[in-house]
């Protein structure tokens, strides 16, 4: 009872709390003066006609580095505390349904996965949203064929090059240009195009790989997870 | 008046306490997880909404915002940039906590936080 009492009186806490914060919420009128700098001088400085994407990779390209370092972490760990020897499941065969379906939309969604990433400094999308689908249908292909398996080699090396890669783009970019992750080191090219927005895309190519080979991986550590050791 | 921002801003807020009452009530690990993503999702949204400008288009620069006065047609993007980047994180910690989940589980061949002995004191 007490236990009721006191989860009651933190939540209605934490509510009146938080309330207080937005109760006198101005709607507001203008961005303020950082968002408004990005919003002039973003596809001057960058190239990108998304200016989330040039925030992200440009502005704050030492972030999302930072992220990706993250994800790969997490997957490392994952791996480290999921280490299965023998690395057999066996799992009840999926239905034909599926099979069929995921062999006609696994085609598509990679495909989807790949215009989002490729796209990212035009339109909504960008690296971690296009590696996420990519991921979907590797998943897709777990369901589906559950004895089967992706090569996890294959996976690390995808993971490692693009990583790499990344960081490579960054330091290049204090030698050629004018500091790390800077995207002039390729010409911006004209505004709208595929190519174009300097290294943005590339980046952004490496990003998608890495997080759909990340996010293949996590979940291919998962699939694997060792049984009670009763069994 | 019930204006947009007080329905996406009350539904965070909202989503963050239902959250944190299942961090608190809940006995099994993997519904404490969902706990968390729900506290999680309901920042999300709370920083999104708090970014948003009434009237205004996606910051994204094509025909209909021209580049010379994005500045006064696009909403702020940096908070959309930080929730991109939230959601990454959210889903490294999520899968972290669930491997523990899964660790946990397999030393003690139980899911109840309530038989977890070591974490009394």
């Amino acid at each position: 009872m007490i236990k009721k009492l006191l989860l009651f009186v933190l939540l209605a806490g934490a509510g009146v709390m938080f309330w207080t914060g937005i109760s006198d919420y101005e709607v507001k009128q203008d961005l303020n003066p950082i968002a408004s700098y990005y919003a002039d001088q973003g596809l001057e400085e960058t190239g990108a006609a998304n200016l989330v994407t040039a925030v992200v990779v440009r502005y704050r390209g030492l972030d999302t580095l930072g992220e990706v370092v993250i994800l790969f972490l997490t997957a490392s760990i994952l791996g480290f505390f999921l280490i299965k020897r023998d690395g057999k499941n066996d799992f009840r065969e999926s239905s034909e349904i599926l099979k069929t379906a995921s062999r006609l939309l696994e085609p598509i969604i990679i495909l989807a996965g790949v215009y989002v990433f490729v796209n990212g400094h035009l339109t909504p999308g960008g690296g971690f949203q296009g590696g996420a689908i990519l991921a979907s249908a590797l998943i897709l292909a777990y369901l589906a064929n559950p004895n089967d398996s992706i090569s996890k080699t294959l996976l690390k090396i995808t993971e490692s090059f693009s990583g790499l890669s990344f960081v490579i783009i960054g330091v290049l970019g204090i030698i050629l240009a004018g500091g790390f992750l800077d995207s002039t080191l390729l010409p911006a090219g004209s505004i709208g195009n595929l190519i174009s927005a300097g290294v943005i895309p590339i980046i952004y190519l490496f990003v998608g790989l890495k997080v759909g080979s990340e996010l293949a991986g996590i979940v291919t550590n998962l699939k694997y997870a060792p049984k009670n050791e009763s069994e | 008046m019930i204006t947009l921002e007080y329905i996406t801003l009350g539904t965070g807020i909202l989503l963050m306490l239902m959250g944190i009452w299942g961090l608190f009530t809940q006995k099994n690990l993997i519904k404490i997880v969902i706990g968390f993503t729900l506290v999680d999702t309901g920042i999300h949204i709370l920083m999104v909404s708090i970014g948003h400008i009434k009237n205004r288009t996606a910051p994204i620069i094509d025909d209909a915002v021209n580049a010379s006065e994005a500045a006064d047609k696009v909403v702020d993007p940096i908070p959309q940039a930080m929730v991109l980047t939230a959601i990454v994180i959210g889903l490294g910690i999520t899968a972290l906590m669930l491997t523990f989940v899964v660790k946990m589980a397999k030393d003690n061949n139980s899911l109840n936080v309530s038989n977890f002995k070591s974490l009394k004191w």
